[in-house]
């Protein structure tokens, strides 16, 4: 039973399904922290920025680094166009409100690239660079297997020196902490949120970049299921806590690649785990391993 | 006529290394009118919010006509006959004033839910009663002509005694009034004190409140308490507490800041 | 009042004997395409109330609606497949018993398969109905998926991923609006009645409904169960309705189908749901133009977009959700009184304040 190479192949599976799943929570992370807005279009952000890859490499076939760089720009605007158009407006108004309308853009998102992209999934390009399969002994290791850690982990530190050094930062942990306060304080609300949803566009547009490659099929509904799986993730962190999203990504990574290793049985119920999960941690300890407790004041 | 109604025995409230209230003791007769005073802070709320069950003591109990209430539920508390009002009024904002006094009678109704779908005779019964009551309790406070007001349209002032009739409505033994004359002018505290007492006469309660309003607190209180850091600093009557030298400290401040 | 009772008890019942000579007119003459389309606003307002029981009524933004119908869908597909299709049904694993054997009346399988899904509901409810608002959304959204998962996964029962063929689509114009109306009737009631008005309490203030001895958990269960239970003979209903069925029309975009006809109809109304599902039912057939060819716009497909009358809808939608937030009718309701006072005012007679008072 117990054999070092499928050992450390699992290990590594899981870090790097894990990290991207932690890349992708941290927008979730990030947006309820300051809107208390479970962004339900974060995962159809996610599977537009992977057809646009999809576009830049296999048809226009434009250089790798330009298409990743113009992807998470592309991703990143229109993560913040789709707070501009559709949740500002409703900033005043019940949070249900708010929460509709979320699932309102990512159902047009969803509908929208249908349309453009056509219902039938496609073949995600590769790139010998990232794809490429390297051998330690008897162990296979995609190239990406070992980047995704890495990126994941320079763009959380880059992401929490800039929410703990920069004024940029400051404002967003103001706005996460006190909403009203914060805008009669001089902070100013739409571009901290703005700010907010373009990076976590951005990093899902990373996270779909790796995506891709590692699993190569993609399809307009494909963002659904990381996107939950995700936003899950950020649950069980502590929501609004971003080591929480790292965390909470890490540990769904390893709980599914982990259990169908052990259980191969089981691996028709993969996509239920994180499911399970959650509501264990929401049972237990409702504010999520990481979080913050609050109280309604009555 | 001295029949203990609530007894608080050595409640603590603590919340993480917060101590909220400390070891208070505290009981009321029937048909008394008490009040709970005290600086801002002082826990005045947290002790509301345990003996209504949104908190359940750290220790310590609570009795209402020497049955243990301690740790149930809010509506559990409210079925065994204490209803009170919030701070920051809490009605049913969307709703008429009429539903208000309605939904607060719901906890007495004894059919199931298919007999009130059905609406068999007994659910009949207990609902024109429902609509009597309100109606009785709405007139009373002078509310019926607005009886298909929307409750957030109200004026403040009509809110607060909504908020007081639905109260009422759950035909408590206990009243808990938070802050009840906030926000109010003098003219408008002096009809509320008045209200208050007609309260207790007609419908054989008994109160509690919380007030910062000093005229109201003296003029009302047959007792008061006095809590200041989640401690009891004194206990009497108006008269005591006004010659009371830890309570005038309390207010005034010993650490010199504001009045 | 009695007077007034009186005479809207005859008009409806005469609205009723319009509708039901309207749709003996549709089911006789009109063609089989104009049925089809009749039966689904049906089935969508059965599936829409339910909804807005628990999140128009309660507050409790649930999103496991596409969970409780697959179970209602599957209960009446296993009950009321013939025992021979069955057996060729089922190639990978055999069906287990009793279903390879037993076979059931449409109506008994309608009841069950929501007596299962209000049982779900149950098992479902009570860790999750404690949960805050956007938690409650994640978490019975997560069941959902896992619902879908295990029909995924249970080939001796579903048949997997093959799904369900040949269900007898017995699921007619009568039993949809027969259904329609029984629900219609049963929200209604629930609605007007001191539980109805508990379940608005909750929905306004839980803090205050709490402190007023109205149980939360209890109330939001009722409601909870309830829906499930709606959920369920809807499921059933379009399973019969469409008869084939398989885990991928349970995904989690059905649940924002029936969500976007409440949002529409507006939370917390009855007339609104059933408007809006009408609107948006055939709304979405009378979008089929965009699909097709649109010789009038250059540049457009000789052929057609397939798929640009989703994107049209959508965008209705987001229109209705940002700009008409409370949908259609808001809290509001459609009663002959209503439109009774609606005539009157057109004619110019105001006798506002004698009419206002009594709900």
């Amino acid at each position: 039973m117990f054999d070092l190479t499928r050992v450390l192949q699992t290990l590594t599976d899981a870090l790097s399904l894990g990290s991207l799943y932690a890349l992708i929570a941290i927008g979730y992370t990030m947006v309820y922290g300051v809107l208390r807005l479970i962004n339900f279009a974060h995962g159809e952000i996610f599977m537009i920025a992977m057809y646009i890859v999809f576009y830049g490499i296999s048809l226009f076939t434009l250089p790798w680094y330009v298409t990743f760089t113009v992807t998470i720009l592309v991703t990143a605007l229109l993560g913040t166009l789709a707070e501009r158009l559709a949740y500002r407006p409703l900033r005043s108004a019940p949070r249900i409100s708010i929460l509709v309308s979320a699932i309102g853009v990512s159902y047009f998102l969803q509908n929208l690239a249908t349309v453009i992209f056509g219902g039938r999934p496609l073949n995600f390009p590769q790139i010998p660079l990232f794809t490429d399969v390297l051998t330690f002994g008897d162990v296979y290791i995609q190239r990406l297997s070992l980047i995704v850690p890495i990126v994941t982990a320079v763009l959380l530190l880059m992401l929490v020196f800039l929410i703990k050094r920069t004024r940029t930062g400051m404002a967003m942990r103001a706005v996460a902490r006190d909403y009203d306060a914060s805008s009669l304080m001089g902070i100013d609300l739409n571009r901290t949120i703005a700010i907010t949803f373009f990076i976590g566009s951005a990093l899902a547009g990373v996270g779909a970049i790796m995506w891709g490659m590692k699993y190569t099929r993609i399809s307009p509904t494909i963002g659904s299921m990381p996107g939950i799986k995700c936003f899950i993730a950020a649950v069980l962190g502590g929501i609004g806590n971003t080591a929480g999203a790292v965390l909470g990504g890490l540990m769904i990574g390893f709980i599914e690649i982990v259990i169908v290793a052990l259980f191969p049985a089981l691996s028709g119920y993969r996509d239920a785990f994180a499911f399970i999960v959650l509501i264990v941690v929401l049972l237990v300890k409702p504010t999520g391993l990481l979080g913050e407790k609050t109280t309604e004041k009555v | 006529m001295n029949k203990r109604v609530l007894e608080v025995n050595h409640a603590t409230m603590r919340f993480g290394g917060l101590v909220a209230v400390n070891d208070l003791c505290m009981h009321i007769d029937h048909q008394e009118i008490v009040a709970l005073i005290g600086p801002n802070g002082a826990g005045k709320t947290t002790a509301f919010n345990m003996i209504t069950g949104v908190y359940t003591p750290t220790s310590g109990s609570v009795t209402l006509n020497s049955r243990s209430i301690t740790g149930l539920r809010p509506d559990r508390i409210a079925h065994a006959g204490i209803a009170r009002t919030f701070q920051n009024i809490r009605l049913f904002k969307s709703l008429t004033v009429l539903d208000n006094v309605l939904i607060a009678q719901h906890l007495r109704l004894t059919s199931s839910w298919p007999a009130a779908v059905l609406r068999m005779p007994r659910y009949r019964r207990e609902n024109e009663q429902m609509y009597r009551r309100a109606e009785e309790l709405l007139t009373y406070m002078g509310l019926w002509d607005v009886r298909g007001e929307i409750a957030n349209s109200l004026p403040y002032g009509m809110q607060r005694k909504l908020e007081i009739a639905r109260a009422l409505a759950t035909q408590p033994v206990l009243l808990l009034l938070d802050e009840p004359a906030a926000g109010m002018n003098p003219a408008e505290s002096a009809e509320l004190t008045e209200l208050i007492r007609g309260i207790r006469d007609r419908f054989h309660l008994t109160v509690l409140l919380i007030e910062h309003h000093m005229d109201v607190v003296m003029d009302i209180s047959d007792r008061i308490y006095v809590l200041n850091y989640g401690s009891l600093i004194a206990e009497g009557t108006p008269a005591e507490i006004q010659q009371n030298e830890d309570v005038i400290h309390a207010y005034l401040g010993g650490d010199d800041d504001e009045a | 009042m009695t007077k007034v009772k009186k005479s809207s008890m005859l008009l409806s019942c005469l609205l009723l004997a319009a509708l039901v000579s309207l749709l003996a007119y549709i089911d006789g003459s009109a063609s089989s395409y104009i049925v089809r389309i009749t039966r689904l606003c049906a089935i969508n307002i059965v599936l829409a109330l339910s909804m807005n029981l628990v999140q128009g009524f309660t507050g409790i933004f649930s999103l496991g609606h596409a969970g409780f119908m697959a179970i209602g869908a599957y209960t009446v597909a296993l009950l009321t497949i013939p025992v021979a299709k069955k057996e060729t049904l089922f190639m990978l694993e055999p069906l287990i018993a009793p279903f390879n054997t037993l076979t059931l009346p449409f109506g008994a399988a309608l009841l069950i398969g929501g007596l299962l899904a209000a049982a779900l509901a149950f098992l479902i409810g009570l860790p999750c109905l404690r949960l805050r608002g956007d938690y409650l959304a994640i978490a019975t959204l997560g069941f959902s998926e896992i619902i879908r998962i295990v029909i995924t996964n249970a080939q001796s029962l579903t048949n997997g991923a093959q799904g369900l063929k040949s269900i007898p689509k017995t699921a007619n114009i009568w039993w949809c609006y027969g259904i329609a109306l029984a629900v219609l009737i049963f929200i209604s009631l629930l609605i007007s009645s001191s539980f109805g008005r508990a379940l608005k309490a909750i929905r306004e203030d839980e803090i205050a409904a709490e402190s007023m001895g109205i149980s939360l958990l209890g109330h939001k269960m009722l409601s909870f169960m309830l829906s499930a239970f709606l959920a369920g003979v809807g499921g059933g209903l379009y399973a019969s309705y469409i008869g084939t069925i398989g885990p991928d029309v349970f995904q989690i975009s059905r649940t924002y189908d029936i969500l976007m006809i409440v949002v529409m109809g507006g939370m917390g109304s009855i007339s609104g749901s059933v408007v809006a599902a009408f609107l948006v039912t055939i709304g979405q057939e009378w979008l089929r133009v965009l699909d097709g060819p649109l010789p009038f716009l250059p540049f457009w497909p000789e052929n057609g977009v397939s798929g640009m009358r989703m994107v049209v809808f959508s965008i209705l939608l987001l229109i209705v959700i940002l700009f008409f937030r409370n949908g259609l009718f808001g809290h509001r309701e459609i009663t002959w009184s209503a439109i009774g006072r609606r005539l009157s005012a057109l004619a110019g007679h105001h006798k506002d304040g004698e009419v206002k008072a009594h709900e």
